[in-house]
């Protein structure tokens, strides 16, 4: 089984208001440095069967017209290597 | 990167043969000659953007200035008007010492583009302009239209506008009291999203939008500046001036309910400790809008360095910063020995507040930019001197047939059965079903002054704790009456909501519209532009019900298809005593059902032809606006004397339509006796106006009848709450649990 990692982000021109939040909040609680925020989601998506580009494809689909709206967001598909990324792993 | 020297002023008048992209920009030839012949030389980018905005139809309201002047000449006299048309939003007077402004506006095309968004950002809007006006924002209304309830992008479209109304409103803390939902073929692919505000304040707190005294500080706060809504400026940034710049602007902006919500906050502050001068919300056309319209209704000119707005993308124009269409921002012109206070309370808010220029002595609109002045221009030609266009109108050569194919001729039920079934079909139907799935996502209690909301017939609020003073609001229209006669179908809008505020028990004291149309180009839909606002002027000044404000939205249309014609009207109603308000569902069994009006056989446009036959022809029910106003008088009254405990207006669906929601919202039936000169089909559906249904406690039949027969006001009745059916004696009976399943699941299966 493989996973496929769908991001999904604000356009960089669409106002973000939860980034900007977490960005307002950061002085705040003391971490300085960081000056902008922009925050998106992440899917993982576990396939059934090879990863080819046909299931890319699909994938591709469903992340167009479902995962993202695609008027004010962006969205990469990429193939995950391996099954743990480092850091997830326990 | 290679970048052209900045369009100046003084560059400008060097340079006189440089090619601007007007027409990209959505102005017409002669109105770019104008804007050279009233500069006396071409204009810079930056002015360019400026003219080009303020001169759209949409903030210039060109096509439709000629016709909305009869709100003005026409207006009645009114007591209660303390603030007319051309501010923000008009203010009412409803006594005790208290104000009311209210508004409602269009956010059509943005919300088609993107449903959330683009209805979040309407309700944004509206409540800015609530709070420039110096009122504190108490509740939101939203009449929406959307395609067939069936077509695919309905599903798409009114899930998305029904969430952001809620997402946006409900994080405000607003509560949603009122408006509509109706479903046409029409308006697939233009759907209207009207949203309406109403915002309350003491007569002393009336602010207004100028810029006065020379040396006062202009200081833009709220959201940051970003590159929201301005696809047209970027031709100017990216094609004229530097062809290295990335065009690609969205055209959707993003609205953030806590920003507006700490924006809300921090503007009644200031207001509170009078720090301000005039005020301006920024919505179309940004600070295009705001600077030259503070500097035009004001004494003096302005100067502004727009180095100054603190922006999201540094690599923002001029061009593209004076025409962004950021949300949550506000202008506001300060003293400036109240300048550091004014901050203080911003940054309290955590508001970013700062001071982009000052009001000069002069008459100009100055606007600078890396030290070169890139605008000078007088403010009135860009805010109010705009194109005023006389389009021809012409009568459209359907409208004969329109009109003459008439629904009464169309088949009628021939059995009871058949009655019946199509009485269930009606209540089924989308445009008749209960809106509940939707309006159960918007927050209807939030601040806890909410007394009515829908499905009631006008949304209710609370003013004034003590002495239960309340207002009331209705909004209301039909395009399919409007389409039959544009005229009559204007005032059947106003007379349908001046009812719905009598209904509750309110007195109704003052409109506000939005005029939702297809192209003005089309002399077919200016006549129906031209005919709808005489009626509404016409039946305004009969009423006395002034027009506050409004706004007009024009090119709804899809190639040669334009929308029905569709004025929206916003009545405002006020309530000595919210305690005293009706509601509309039947309150006790035994209670006698009383028709009050004239019930005439009037299918036009009706939601039975709609529904059973597909069909719209003929004419409208006919108006007539005294004897709305004597309804309005009757219904008031007896709320106030507590002769009646339960009152609905009649409208679309006729009197079965009404019957069926008091029953089923009170949970109790009602049985009905077809009275004589009628027919059971005729007093079913036909959707005469001037009339209502009123449940009367047996202890006040003589004294309700006596009133209405002193006052000349038919009431007839036609039978009693009872039960757990709604019955017609002699025809057939319905449980009010297929009622129910008929009236309420239509909705959430095709939308859930």
């Amino acid at each position: 089984m493989a996973r496929v990692v769908v991001d999904v982000m604000l356009k960089p021109e669409i106002l973000d208001p939860q980034g900007q939040a977490v960005q307002r909040a950061l002085p705040r609680l003391g971490f300085e440095g960081i000056s902008d925020v922009r925050q998106g989601k992440r899917f993982e998506l576990e396939v059934d069967g090879p990863v080819d580009e046909a299931a890319l494809a699909r994938i591709h689909d469903l992340a167009e017209s479902f995962l993202a709206n695609t008027v004010i967001e962006d969205f990469t598909v990429k193939v995950e290597e391996g099954a743990e990324v480092a850091g997830a792993a326990k | 990167m290679s970048r052209t020297p900045l369009d100046t002023v003084e560059h400008a008048a060097a340079t006189p043969d440089v090619e601007l992209p007007w027409a990209e920009l959505g102005l017409k030839k002669d109105e770019y000659e104008r804007v050279v012949e009233i500069l006396g030389r071409r204009p810079t980018g930056a002015e360019l953007a400026m003219y080009s905005v303020m001169w759209s139809e949409h903030c210039s309201y060109k096509s439709s200035k000629v016709h909305l002047r009869q709100f003005g000449e026409k207006a009645p006299q009114s007591d209660a008007l303390l603030v007319g048309i051309g501010e923000n939003a008009g203010v009412v007077d409803v006594g005790q010492g208290y104000a009311v402004t209210f508004k409602v506006e269009s956010h059509n095309h943005p919300s088609y583009v993107e449903p959330y968004q683009g209805a979040a950002t309407g309700v944004g809007g509206i409540v800015r302009d609530i709070i420039a006006m110096g009122a504190r924002p108490v509740a939101v209304v939203d009449p929406l239209r959307f395609g067939a309830a069936d077509h695919p992008d309905t599903k798409r479209v009114l899930p998305g506008v029904v969430a952001g109304i809620g997402g946006y409103g409900n994080c405000l803390g607003l509560p949603n009291i009122g408006g509509e939902v109706v479903f046409d073929a029409c308006y697939q692919g233009n759907p209207l999203v009207n949203a309406g505000a109403i915002g309350v304040m003491r007569h002393e707190d009336i602010h207004l939008a100028k810029a006065s005294g020379a040396g006062n500080k202009v200081i833009l706060y709220g959201a940051r500046t970003g590159g929201d809504g301005i696809g047209g400026a970027s031709i100017l940034a990216s094609e004229t001036f530097d062809d290295a710049k990335p065009s690609k602007r969205p055209a959707v902006q993003v609205g953030d309910p806590f920003q507006e919500k700490l924006l809300i906050e921090c503007t009644l502050e200031a207001f509170a400790e009078k720090l301000v001068v005039g005020i301006q919300d920024l919505g179309a056309a940004g600070l295009s809008c705001a600077t030259s319209e503070l500097a035009s209704n004001g004494s003096g000119g302005m100067r502004v360095t727009l180095d100054d707005v603190p922006l999201r993308d540094s690599t923002l124009s001029p061009e593209e910063i004076l025409m962004s269409e950021s949300q949550e921002r506000m202008c506001a012109v300060v003293e400036p020995d109240k300048v550091e206070r004014f901050l203080e309370i911003c940054d309290k808010w955590d508001v970013i507040a700062t001071v982009i220029g000052e009001v000069t002595d002069g008459d100009r609109l100055e606007i600078f930019w890396h030290g070169g002045k890139i605008v000078d221009v007088d403010p009135r030609t860009v805010a109010h001197d705009g194109p005023v266009y006389e389009r021809p109108y012409a009568r459209p050569d359907w409208q004969d047939a329109l009109q003459a194919d008439d629904a009464g001729k169309l088949p009628r039920p021939a059995t009871s059965e058949e009655l019946r079934d199509q009485v269930l079909k009606l209540v089924a139907s989308p445009n008749q079903a209960s809106k509940k799935w939707i309006t159960s996502q918007y927050d209807h209690f939030v601040q806890g002054n909410t007394v009515l909301a829908q499905p009631e017939d006008s949304g209710m609020i609370r003013v004034d704790e003590e002495s239960g003073l309340g207002v009331a609001i209705a909004t209301d229209g039909n395009g399919r009456y409007a389409k039959l006669d544009p005229y009559t179908g204007a005032q059947l809008a106003l007379a349908e909501a001046y009812r719905n505020v009598a209904t509750t028990g309110a007195k109704p004291l003052a409109v506000s519209d939005c005029l939702n149309f297809g192209s003005p180009e089309d002399p077919a839909v200016m006549w129906q532009f031209a005919e709808a606002v005489r009626g509404l002027a016409d039946g305004c000044l009969q009423l006395g019900t002034p027009v506050t404000g409004g706004n007009v939205s024009l090119y709804n249309q899809t190639g040669e298809a334009a929308i029905h014609p569709t004025p929206v009207v916003a009545v405002l109603g006020v309530i000595d005593d919210v305690a005293r308000r009706t509601p509309v569902a039947f309150q006790e069994e035994g209670q006698l059902i009383y028709l009050l009006g004239d019930t005439r056989e009037e299918f036009g446009g009706s939601a039975w032809s709609q529904v059973v036959h597909d069909h719209l022809g003929g004419l409208p029910p006919r108006v007539d606006l005294e004897r709305e106003r004597l309804l309005a008088e009757i219904l008031i009254s007896a709320s106030r004397d507590g002769m009646i405990d339960s009152a609905h207006d009649l409208s679309d669906g006729g009197l079965v339509q009404a019957v069926v929601e008091s029953a089923l919202l009170g949970g109790k039936g009602a049985r009905l006796i077809v009275p004589d000169g009628l027919d059971a089909f005729t007093l079913l559906f036909s959707e005469s106006a001037g009339r209502a249904i009123v449940a009367v406690p047996r202890s006040e039949e003589v004294r309700f009848n006596d009133m209405c027969g002193a006052r000349g006001l038919p009431a007839t009745r036609i039978g009693v709450v009872d039960g757990d059916t709604v019955e017609i004696q002699g025809e057939f009976t319905l449980t009010l649990a297929e009622l129910r399943e008929a009236h309420e699941n239509t909705i959430p299966s095709l939308l859930a």
